[in-house]
């Protein structure tokens, strides 16, 4: 689905990621672990297209991503679905509405699609708050809002920065029974994650692979986790 | 521009209408702009359309005539204009000439001498009529003849003031049709500006459209649209304030001459009303240009 061909990226200082790859195969869960600041955030936006590396190549479905003009590149953002760090709302749009904002701007019609919004937003578990904005929702909620609002066009990956960044242990078990859930559905999944309970509580769910970044290289954790 | 592409402008969508936040001041900068220039595209269009009538009717009234003044002693006037009627009738291009009656010489005096004065014991010329048939006639020729054969007539083919006038309004006219162009353009430049301040108001709403993948032609759209919709509104409530203020303009009449004629007449009328239109297709396209340029930039 998504491979990284011996990749390098700066932000313009010191070399960030050096000679990284890794390859997402089709209905595979990954972690991404590493220090706070060594490069996860950065790591998944080349996966998605928002960053090109500075070396190697970024393929995704087979295109190389760096070649995709802007049209393509919102293409392939509808097939990969995001969870961001900082969640990345429309503060004047209802929770409702930001988790059906994939639908709007690919432009299908909303009637159609409430049947299968609300079974969303229920599984979420955020039927109570669809009508609220997104400033007066906790951290957690905000994250279950983001992680509906990746899947609503159910993509074939799935994406997700920090998931249980902001939430208490049995919320986070929630997220990651959804995220499961949607692996069992046959989605790829990507996460960035330092809670290594988290990881290891998922390992026991699903076969996931642990990658981590340290020291700008990109490593296949082992059952030291 | 497809039709379904047109009916998306106008109806729109009110969800993705939705994904950009109103802004306010930029709505209001849109409406009050083309308001106040579509109000002035009124009067512009009002000047050239009445200073163009006056340059038709000038040079319609005039060009055909021209009048022949024989200076004579009284005694040699009748013999005089019998020449200078044998000569007219023989020079190609007159459609018809005609001396006029000492009635008729009396009616042009009046306004000058009062209708009282006896008007055949005064020694006035002899004026004669000429109508130009077409094609007209050879004016040099015609006075070369003259001074040969009849020195005291003067041919008066009021060429002489009747151009400077029609110039002028002839200028009038395109000075009215510039200012519209000017107008266009300045509107076009606001509007652009409006725009570029709404888009970069808006660089974060814009990237979380990206990220949920919109296209740049969606999110143009967004911007397109109410720029369009709000210069159309604009425009026509300021054609509506110009044309009701082009009604309470006094009528046109003989007395008031030029100024008084500043109205529309008839057709003319109709001129406004594409003002609107035309103010929403100047928005759509300086949103259009202005939203493709700032997504380029923030990609
Ligand atoms: N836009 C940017 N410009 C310059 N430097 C950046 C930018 N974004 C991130 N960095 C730097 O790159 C490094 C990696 O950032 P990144 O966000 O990928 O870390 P991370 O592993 O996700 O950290 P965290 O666990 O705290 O989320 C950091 O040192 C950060 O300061
Ligand atoms: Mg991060």
């Amino acid at each position: 689905m998504i491979e990284l061909d011996n990749i390098g990226y700066n932000y313009g200082g010191g070399e960030l990621l050096t000679n990284v790859s890794a390859q997402l195969a089709p209905g595979s869960f990954h972690f991404l672990t590493g220090p706070s600041g060594a490069g996860k955030t950065t790591l998944l936006k080349l996966c998605y297209g928002a960053l090109h590396p500075t070396s190697g190549r970024v393929r995704a479905f087979n295109m190389d991503v760096k070649g995709l003009d802007r049209d393509q590149t919102a293409m392939l953002r509808r097939r990969v679905g995001v969870v961001h760090q900082d969640c990345q709302f429309l503060n004047h749009l209802s929770i409702y509405e930001n988790i059906a904002l994939p639908l709007t701007v690919s432009g299908k019609a909303l009637d159609s699609e409430e049947g299968n919004l609300n079974e969303l937003i229920n599984w979420v578990g955020l039927s109570e708050r669809a009508e609220a904005k997104p400033p007066e929702l906790s951290g957690g909620e905000r994250q279950r809002a983001a992680l509906a609002r990746a899947v609503i066009l159910s993509p074939d990956v799935v994406i997700a920065d920090e998931p249980t960044g902001n939430v208490d242990w049995d919320m986070s078990q929630r997220l990651l029974r959804l995220l499961v859930e949607l692996n069992r559905m046959g989605k790829t999944i990507l996460v960035a994650s330092h809670d290594l309970a988290l990881i290891r509580a998922a390992k026991n769910q699903v076969q996931a692979r642990v990658l981590r970044i340290s020291d700008r290289r990109l490593t296949l954790a082992g059952a030291d986790l | 521009m497809s039709q379904g592409r047109i009916r998306k402008i106008l109806v729109g969508d009110a969800q993705a209408d939705r994904v950009v936040p109103p802004s306010g001041f930029t709505a209001q900068l849109t409406l009050f702009v083309s308001g106040a220039m579509a109000f002035l595209v009124v009067f512009a269009l009002a000047l050239s359309l009445a200073s163009g009538r006056l340059a038709d009717r000038w040079s319609q009234e005039l060009a055909r005539a021209a009048t022949l003044r024989i200076n004579a002693p009284q005694d040699q006037l009748p013999a005089q204009t019998q020449v200078a009627l044998t000569i007219l009738q023989q020079t190609p291009g007159v459609s018809s000439a005609k001396a006029l009656t000492p009635d008729e010489q009396a009616q042009l005096l009046s306004p000058w001498f009062g209708p009282d004065i006896p008007i055949d014991t005064l020694p006035v010329p002899q004026l004669i009529e000429i109508i130009e048939g077409n094609p007209g006639y050879d004016r040099a020729g015609l006075r070369l003849r003259l001074s040969a054969e009849l020195p005291g007539a003067v041919l008066d083919d009021h060429t002489r003031w009747r151009e400077p006038l029609v110039d002028a309004a002839n200028s009038l006219r395109r000075l009215g049709l510039f200012s519209i162009l000017l107008i266009g353009g300045a509107t076009a430049a606001m509007i652009t500006l409006a725009a570029n301040a709404a888009l970069a108001a808006n660089a974060q709403v814009i990237e979380v459209l990206r990220l949920v993948g919109a296209l740049d032609s969606y999110i143009a759209q967004a911007f397109i649209r109410r720029f369009t919709l709000r210069a159309l509104i604009g425009s026509a409530v300021g054609v509506v304030l110009g044309m009701i203020s082009i009604l309470l303009l006094p009528e046109a009449s003989d007395e008031g001459g030029f100024l008084t004629g500043l109205g529309f007449q008839g057709w003319g009328w109709a001129w406004p009303l594409l003002v609107p239109p035309l103010g929403a297709l100047v928005a759509f396209v300086a949103t259009g240009t202005a939203a493709r340029r700032k997504l380029r930039e923030l990609s």
